[in-house]
Order: C-alpha cells, then sequence, then structure tokens
C-alpha cells in the first residue's frame, strides 16, 4: 500500500516545506499531497485549519508555491499532488493555474471543492496538461453517483473515510470496507483512503481493501509549534521523519 | 468555468436552472460529502413547492405565527422632511422575532420535518437568523446548534440570550474574522459529519444550490405582499423598490417579485463601512470580484490570489464578504442597481427615523432608508419609493449606545 503523507505549503515557510517534502520522499513517501493554504477551508478540521492560518498569515502568496515545487520536484522522483480549493484556481484562472501546476512538476490536483459534476470541463483541461484530476468519493456517495464520478477518473481515487472533516479520528468507519469493495467494482485505478488516519494500526486495517493511505492532520499537527518556536526545526524534522517511517512500515507491509 | 453564461440582457426570473445557476453564477462548489444531500434537498423542495398541503401550512404558519401579512407603511414624517418622493416602509420589522429571517426558517423547519432529519443547525451574523431558527425549532421540538462569531455574539448579546432562552445551543466561533463568514464554515463543517440527520437551515440566499433558490423563495412573501399593497394602497407599482444586501435575502425576497416589472427601479444597498479601501466596508457588488466562496460562484471580496478579505460593517448582518448569486446576475444584466451607505449615515438615520416615524429600525434596514431618503430628495412628490425595513433595532440598542457615546 501506498503512503501519501499531506503536507501544507508555506507553514511555517516555504523552505521547511521543501525540506520536509525531501525528508519525507526519502522517509518512504509513495506520493506527497502538498496544501494550498486557503482563507476559508471548509473540508478542513482545526489542524488543517489553523495551518492554513498560520501560512496565510505568514503572507504566503499562491505563486511563491509553483516557484519553490519547481525547485524541488525535480530532485525527488515522489510524484506531488495539490490539494487546492476551486476558490484559488479560479481566481488566478483555470487555464494559469494547470500550466504553473504542470510547469512546477505536480502530477495531479485534489480540488476537494470541485465535485464530479461541475469538473467536466476541468478536467479536461487538467487532462491535456499531462495532469491527473484526482476525484473524490465520500460516504454519503451513493454507488451510483460515485459510478458517475469515477467514469472520467484518472491517477488515483481519494476516498474519504468518514463523513466529517479532515482530522484524526479513532479507529475505521465500519462501512469502509463496503465502500471500497464497492468502488473496486466501478474502477480500476487503485484506491487511496484519506481522512482521519493517523495511526499504523488503522493503515494495517486497510491492507487488502485500499491501494493508499493519506494521512494529514497528523503530519501537519507536528509544524504547530514552528511559528512560535523556529529553533525547534531539527527536533521537529526528526520526529515529524520517524512519524513518517513508521506510517510508511505499515503501509508497505500490508500489500 | 463557463464564460459562455447571459451577462448584459434582461435579467429572467425563470432561473435558476437544474444545476442551479443564475446566468452564469450559482451552482455547486462543496465537498463529494455534502453533494448528496444537497440533491436530495433539491428533489424534496421541488415536491414541496408543488404540495398544496405543504403550502396550506406554511402560509397557516405566517399568518398566525410569524403574523404576516404586515403592513406598506406610509412614513408620512419622512416623507415631509425630504420634500420629495413618497416613502413607504414594507414592515418587516413587524414579524415575529423582529425581522424578515423568519418566513425562511418557517419553511426549511417545515422541509426539515418533510425530510425526517431530526436535528438543525444554522449561522448567524446579527443574531436574527440564529433567533428565527432557534424560534422555528422550539415550535416544532427540534434539537438546533447555532455557529455564531465571537465578535458578532459581543456585538449581539440580546439575541445570543433569545436564542439560548428558546432553547439552542450557541456555539462560538473563533476562527478567522469572527464574524457571519466563519460562522457559515463552522456551519458547513458540522454538517459535514452530520449531514445523514441534521438539516443545515441557512440564512441567507448565499451558499450551493438549492439553498440561493429555497431562501429566496421563502422570503419572496414580502415582494409579493409589498406588490400587492402597492397596488391596493398607492392605485400602481412603486417607482423604486429598496432593500439592503449583505448576503441578500431580505433583498432578493423584496426584489424577485418585481423582476419582470420593467418600471419598477431595484436599489440594493450594501455596506459601506468606514470608507472604500479594503477591509473597510461590506459592498461585495461594488468593489468584488467574480469567485467561489462558501460553495457557490458569486461576487466575492478577494486579495488574487482568491483568499476571502475581511470586511467591515458597523452592522453584523451586512458584515460578509460574498453575496447571493442571483444578485451577482442582478447586477450582471443591469436589472439591479447596487449603491453603498457608510456606517456613519446608516448610525444617524437609525436615530432619525426613531424620532421622525416612531420606528426603531435595524441598522442593517437603515442603510436601506439612508438611501432611500437620498432618493426621495432627488424625485417627485408623485413618485413612490418602498423600502424594505428588514428588522427592528432592539438588538442593536447596545452598540448604538456604545458607538453614540451613551450608557444603556
Amino acid at each position: 500500500m501506498a503512503f501519501m503523507p499531506f503536507l501544507t505549503a508555506g507553514d511555517p515557510n516555504l523552505a521547511v516545506t521543501t525540506r520536509l517534502i525531501e525528508e519525507l520522499s526519502s522517509a518512504g513517501a509513495d506520493l506527497i499531497e502538498i496544501g494550498f493554504p486557503y482563507s476559508d477551508p471548509i473540508a478542513d478540521g482545526p489542524v488543517i485549519q489553523s495551518s492554513y492560518t498560520r501560512a496565510l498569515g505568514a503572507r504566503l502568496h499562491i505563486p511563491e508555491i509553483f516557484v519553490a515545487i519547481g525547485a524541488v520536484a525535480k530532485k525527488i522522483r515522489t510524484p506531488l499532488v495539490a490539494m487546492v480549493s476551486y476558490a484559488i484556481i479560479f481566481r488566478i484562472g483555470n487555464e494559469a493555474f494547470v500550466k504553473l501546476a504542470a510547469e512546477s512538476g505536480f502530477a495531479g490536483l485534489i480540488v476537494p471543492d470541485l465535485p464530479g459534476d461541475e469538473a467536466d470541463e476541468f478536467q479536461t483541461l487538467v487532462g491535456s496538461h499531462g495532469l491527473d484530476l484526482i476525484q473524490l468519493v465520500a460516504p454519503t456517495t451513493p454507488a451510483d453517483r460515485s459510478a458517475r464520478i469515477l467514469k472520467n477518473a484518472s491517477g488515483f481515487v481519494y476516498c474519504i473515510a468518514v463523513a466529517g472533516t479532515t482530522g484524526a479520528r479513532e479507529g475505521l468507519a465500519p462501512q469502509l470496507a463496503d465502500m471500497l469493495k464497492t468502488l473496486r467494482t466501478q474502477t480500476t485505478l487503485p484506491l487511496a483512503v484519506g481522512f482521519g488516519l493517523s495511526r499504523p494500526e488503522q493503515v494495517e486495517q486497510l491492507r487488502g481493501l485500499a491501494d493508499g493511505a493519506i494521512v494529514g492532520s497528523a503530519i501537519v499537527r507536528h509544524l504547530e509549534e514552528l511559528s512560535t518556536n523556529p529553533g525547534k526545526l531539527e527536533d521537529v524534522v526528526s520526529r515529524l521523519v520517524q512519524y513518517a517511517r513508521s506510517i510508511a512500515a505499515a503501509a508497505h507491509t500490508s500489500r | 468555468m463557463s464564460s459562455t453564461a447571459v451577462t448584459a440582457g434582461k435579467a429572467s426570473s425563470n432561473v435558476p436552472d437544474a444545476a442551479g445557476r443564475f446566468g452564469e453564477f450559482g451552482r455547486r462548489f462543496v465537498p463529494e460529502t455534502l453533494m448528496h444531500a444537497l440533491e436530495e434537498l433539491t428533489v424534496e423542495y421541488a415536491r414541496a413547492k408543488a404540495d398544496p398541503e405543504f403550502n396550506r401550512r406554511l402560509n397557516e404558519l405566517l399568518r398566525t405565527f410569524v403574523g404576516r401579512p404586515n403592513p406598506l407603511y406610509f412614513a408620512e414624517r419622512l416623507t415631509e422632511m425630504c420634500g420629495g418622493a413618497q416613502i413607504y416602509f414594507k414592515r418587516e420589522d413587524l414579524n415575529h422575532t423582529g425581522a424578515h429571517k423568519i418566513n425562511n426558517t418557517m419553511g426549511q423547519a417545515l422541509l426539515t420535518m418533510r425530510m425526517g432529519k431530526k436535528r438543525v443547525i444554522a449561522e448567524t451574523g446579527a443574531g436574527q437568523h440564529g433567533v428565527a431558527t432557534a424560534t422555528a425549532c422550539a415550535r416544532f421540538g427540534l434539537p438546533c446548534v447555532v455557529y455564531m462569531g465571537e465578535e458578532d455574539i459581543r456585538r449581539q448579546k440580546l439575541n445570543v440570550f433569545i436564542m439560548r432562552t428558546m432553547g439552542a445551543e450557541v456555539r462560538p466561533v473563533t476562527s478567522g474574522s469572527r464574524t457571519l463568514r466563519d460562522a457559515i464554515n463552522e456551519a458547513m463543517r458540522d454538517w459535514m459529519s452530520s449531514v445523514e440527520d441534521t438539516h443545515y437551515i441557512l440564512g441567507s440566499v448565499v451558499g450551493p444550490h438549492p439553498f440561493p433558490m429555497i431562501v429566496r423563495d421563502f422570503q419572496s412573501v414580502i415582494g409579493r405582499e409589498a406588490r400587492e399593497q402597492s397596488l391596493e394602497t398607492i392605485g400602481r407599482l412603486p417607482d423604486e423598490v429598496v432593500a439592503c444586501v449583505g448576503g441578500g435575502s431580505n433583498s432578493a425576497g423584496m426584489f424577485y417579485p418585481f423582476v419582470d416589472d420593467a418600471g419598477v427601479e431595484l436599489t440594493g444597498v450594501e455596506a459601506g463601512g468606514r470608507g472604500d479601501k479594503p477591509g473597510e466596508h461590506a459592498s461585495t457588488l461594488t468593489y468584488g470580484t467574480k469567485g467561489v466562496l462558501h460553495g457557490s460562484y458569486s461576487y466575492v471580496l478577494q486579495d488574487p490570489d482568491g483568499q476571502t478579505m475581511d470586511v467591515h460593517s458597523i452592522s453584523a448582518g451586512l458584515d460578509y464578504p460574498g453575496v447571493g448569486p442571483e444578485h451577482s446576475y442582478w447586477r450582471d444584466t443591469g436589472r439591479v442597481n447596487y449603491v453603498n451607505i457608510r456606517d456613519q449615515h446608516a448610525l444617524d438615520t437609525v436615530q432619525l427615523v426613531a424620532r421622525t416615524e416612531g420606528i426603531l429600525p435595524a441598522l442593517e434596514s437603515s442603510h436601506a432608508i439612508a438611501y432611500a431618503m437620498d432618493r426621495a430628495r432627488q424625485r417627485k412628490p408623485n413618485e413612490v419609493i418602498v423600502v424594505c425595513l428588514s428588522g427592528r433595532g432592539d438588538k442593536d440598542v447596545n452598540e448604538v449606545a456604545r458607538l453614540t457615546g451613551q450608557d444603556l
């Protein structure tokens, strides 16, 4: 199973973000999601919200993310995927944004507030630049709807583990296994599970059901203290790497 | 996003389409988790709308519980003072709970029960929608949680007390600007995890489809009554209809029944705040750009990166960086003219209307009245302006006292 960690771009600054991308890449990440800080992230729980607020509070601007990613993407083999609100994409301009993303080395986009129904034109645009637009399926998505969403999907499928916002939770929802089994019959794309995952045991439970484990808040949580205490950088990096290795190990033994 | 939509040209009242589009505006930009609930709501609302029993029950509640129809009132002394067009007030302030918000919450509470949902959540800015939701929920025995920004809780203590008395739980929101925008974010997040058994009673014509349509429809009782009352009282339609615009629910309800009446000028009044620089006002349709906020494509006050900007208004109900998609449609088709009124002017108008007419308007509504007075001065005495007096000012007394240096 693939280990897919998430990092907020620019928390506490882009130099740390790019350093962590390299660290996560060597710690066994198979794909890294880069969150673009947004002022009104409806799908995010308190950890990622605060992380976005810190990055924006440090006056991060979207074009700077592309510059930083452009530099680091060349150094690693791990694919990078942008997690970005449609509010940002539309404001920059759909075409301009996708072009920037492609040029800076992103392999795909996850746009959590652009549901399948609204995505047709945008999907074509993303595809024409050689990127994947990752589709999301939720526990509340009926099977006929997921079939429709997955018809034009590419890359992998982002399976939302719980109805709710991002953030660590105990255990896994009992319906998750059924949802993944249904999705298997609808697509040949890899299924990656996200929202609520933080522990190696949870990742192990996905064995045989999913092809990827997405871990966001549990990674981002480590960044909290860096804004007020930049001297802790090496501590934080080593703790984060250690944590990432534990999840990577659970994922990679769960074939 | 399609850019082939209707801009300049005649505004249709036959909107939105099945995808929730008002011209190019509206639609649904929300996480997948909410999509099924929005589809269900769309289907169930269409059924309810066509169901005579649902409409009979709603109309009965509006009559016996809300106190409709409320009057169209000739503001005689204000008219004399301005020395121009006649000013009429549509008295939404006389509704139960003191504002137009209850028109929508009664309708959506009935929808909640029709869908078999067991719990209600809502956001509130000025607290009027929170009170109206708490009231509707108390009336039907539905548990209710209201999200309210910490800054607004400070400004609107009376309404917080009323909500709690009605049995609602008021949850303070401490993220971002701690106002309406953040309260909507938190309500949406609650809904992400509670969507199976909870209905979100959104209070304005904002958010993803079908909310802008549902709220407009329930609020259109304002414009329908005002239109009929104009024909009865003055024997014709008014020359101009004026209403304040934050998210835009009282104005959408007031304007919608007049959209096809080409001779009636429609004017929406936004919060001009302290000035015209970013952060000093909440005039989305004057200074905003097209973008996505809270699940809908509309005009937004945003920076070049698409980050929502902080806004300011003396009035908590207008303190919002977005606006309903139908207003954006009306703006771009030229059907409605949008202007703004500054804080001080609105504050002065509260006091002026209280002394001249014996009516204490809400700070929100006084933005509309202030503009209507300016317009009346430019118009002839045989012309008529109808203003939506969307709510009463009781909730604002602490804030007005503070701002005018008085003790309460």
